[in-house]
């Protein structure tokens, strides 16, 4: 490895770590810092234990919440959880509508590394009727212009599955017949 | 309290490994107080958010090592956003107990060692990794979330009640909400340009903050704190040492905390838990918290006045270091902490009831000094280096009720007169966790 160059902009020193394996960075002190390339990648086993049912129903065209078992309570959740927070009562799978409104949105244009890539991208909170919790989803097939809370959305499924929370987005839903401006 | 010390916050500390950065905040909280050398010391809770970082787990024995504690008793606090806030509970709660007489909170965070959206990769890991890290792992955007229902619940439901068209009412709401947000970026900026400490003192205009790059809609860089590497440490001790070591300690009468769901999809649609000036027909028609609110923020509060004994926070308290990770939220934490009711969190910035006197800001703010919240720049302008932020905000709310602040930030602006009463707020990933804490002149 050759020597070190010495570098005063700490922004000038990750490509050189990367290309080079080391830079020297010099404060406005002086104090010189050894810094060094240290990657770090790990391959996890994960498994989505209770909730596996939900991503296993995604990957089939199939979108599940889950409703608590508890007669008296009965909650039911856009998003699954395997026990009830209101009673602690187990949960059982239901299926929920494909169909929503927008509770709340974004559009990000920047995200964690991973994800800079799909840039800009929207997020939406959907919230569906009879329906005690809401769900986080990508929303495509439309802009930050045209987006707006109470927006009637619909899902869409990936046809070729990863297990992901992203095997589901929505989209805009068509407007009825009736609603459409009338032509002549 | 007795002591405390910080580093300047700073975008990297290269020369500094958070072993050193303690340090250093550590010998200067030491020289505030001849008379506490460490062998007085029984222990420490040391604070980190984040091990992803350094890639060293256990680095708080690092730091309880370093600074020559062993083999007394310390332990890690990690508590996401909330973690500084956390640690300095614990140490309370050390000390209250009467577990140790004297105890340590110290904390940091060395986010420069990756790169920015990396480390936005890694604070989302804070978020559910089934449900919510895959679909961006991107925190602004859960916050951009919140404020856009917020601003649809107080603004377009009641400002622009008027309009028909929804697309457009709720673009005007938007813009409004965000140019009152931009009021918040710009107070916390110009007062830091009066902090030492601060990593990003500015002379912000309200356009500047609205124009700077879209992050994620409606909120813009200036919006937004940054990452930053730094350390803060606090030096708790019971009455009788106090009186020993210093003749201006700081009292600390009340602790409270919350908490909320991990994924913003299961927050409730229920009631709000009442401050005292409120009355359940306020809000017959709000679901609570939704998303637009933080319930773990008016948890945490109600239990610190409660003990604390507060009635009417606006009124008693004289300053509140708040978790502005965000402008948004900081508006949101003003409804949270019953400064004003929910809803009214636009109007009381408009009013200028969070701005400072003594500061000149580029737009009226006729209600100035009624309750200052960020008098220090908070989070936006002095940065977050996430396990020192919650002791940071101790150790500034510990200056002003000494009335040291000219002392320590050179400039005797930021000083609020006769301080007597403070709050010091910490705030977890989408308000999952909040601490609030109670701060009392105690000479
Ligand atoms: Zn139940």
């Amino acid at each position: 490895m050759p020597a070190p160059r010495k570098f005063t902009k700490f922004r000038e020193v990750q490509a050189e770590i990367d290309k080079n394996g080391a830079a020297l960075f010099v404060d406005k002190e002086g104090v010189e810092s050894l810094i060094i390339h240290s990657p770090y990648t790990i391959h996890y086993i994960h498994s989505y234990a209770e909730d596996s049912a939900f991503f296993l129903g995604l990957a089939s065209g199939v979108l599940r919440g889950s409703k608590c078992s508890k007669a008296s309570c009965g909650f039911v959740y856009g998003t699954p959880r395997g026990h009830c927070m209101v009673c602690g009562s187990p949960t059982t799978w239901i299926e929920l509508p494909k169909e929503g409104r927008i509770h709340s949105w974004t559009t990000c244009h920047f995200g964690g590394e991973a994800f800079l890539k799909e840039t800009p991208y929207n997020l939406a909170m959907v919230e569906f009727d009879g329906v005690g919790s809401l769900l986080l989803v990508r929303l495509k097939e439309c802009t930050e212009s045209e987006i707006y809370i109470g927006m009637p959305v619909e899902a869409r499924f990936e046809p070729k599955p990863k297990y992901s929370i992203t095997d589901i987005w929505f989209v805009p839903k068509p407007a009825a017949a009736s609603e459409k401006p009338r032509r002549g | 309290m007795v002591a405390g010390g910080v580093t300047k916050f700073a975008k990297a500390h290269p020369a500094m490994d958070f072993r050193l950065m303690v340090k250093r905040a550590y010998d200067a909280a030491l020289a505030e107080v001849p008379e506490l050398t460490t062998d007085r010391i029984d222990g420490s809770r040391v604070s980190y958010f984040s091990d992803h970082f350094s890639r060293q787990l256990k680095a708080a024995s690092m730091v309880q090592d370093y600074l020559g504690l062993n083999p007394k008793g310390s332990v890690r606090i990690e508590w996401g956003g909330a973690t500084g806030g956390e640690c300095f509970q614990a140490a309370f709660e050390a000390v209250a107990s009467g577990r140790m007489d004297v105890c340590l909170a110290a904390g940091y965070e060395t986010m420069s060692r990756v790169a920015t959206w990396k480390g936005n990769e890694f604070i989302a890991l804070a978020s559910d990794t089934n449900f919510d890290f895959p679909l961006g792992g991107f925190y602004t955007g859960y916050y951009a979330l919140m404020v856009q229902r917020h601003i649809y619940e107080y603004i377009r439901l009641r400002k622009f009640a008027h309009i028909k068209d929804e697309r457009q009412a709720q673009r005007m709401a938007i813009a409004e909400g965000t140019r009152v947000m931009a009021l918040v970026s710009v107070k916390n900026h110009v007062n830091a340009l009066h902090n030492p400490y601060a990593q990003y003192p500015k002379q912000l205009s309200v356009q500047d903050a609205l124009n700077s790059e879209m992050i994620s809609y409606p909120l813009t860089r200036e919006q937004i704190c940054t990452m930053s590497d730094g350390a803060a440490v606090a030096i708790l001790c019971d009455e009788e040492r106090a009186k020993e070591f210093t003749d201006r300690p700081v009292e600390v009468i009340g602790v409270g905390t919350g908490t909320d769901t991990m994924r913003l999809s299961d927050r409730p649609f229920g009631k709000v838990p009442l401050m005292p000036r409120e009355k359940a027909s306020d809000y017959t028609h709000l679901p609570y918290p939704g998303i637009h609110s933080f319930r773990a923020g008016r948890s945490a509060g109600l239990e610190a006045y409660r003990m604390a004994g507060i009635e009417d926070p606006n009124e008693e308290l004289d300053f509140i270091e708040l978790h502005d990770a965000y402008s948004s939220s900081e508006i949101q934490t003003y409804e949270d902490l019953g400064l004003c009711k929910y809803g009214e969190g636009y109007e009381f910035t408009e009013r200028g009831d969070p701005f400072l006197t003594q500061v000149k800001y580029p737009f009226p703010t006729p209600k100035a000094g009624a309750i200052p919240v960020n008098p220090s720049g908070g989070l936006i302008a002095c940065g977050h280096p996430v396990g020192a932020t919650g002791l940071m905000q101790a150790v500034f709310a510990h200056w002003q009720l000494q009335g040291t602040i000219a002392e320590h930030f050179h400039d005797p602006t930021l000083q609020i007169a006769d301080a007597k009463l403070g709050a010091i707020h910490s705030h977890a990933g989408t308000g999952s966790a909040v601490t609030v804490s109670i701060l009392k002149r105690g000479f």
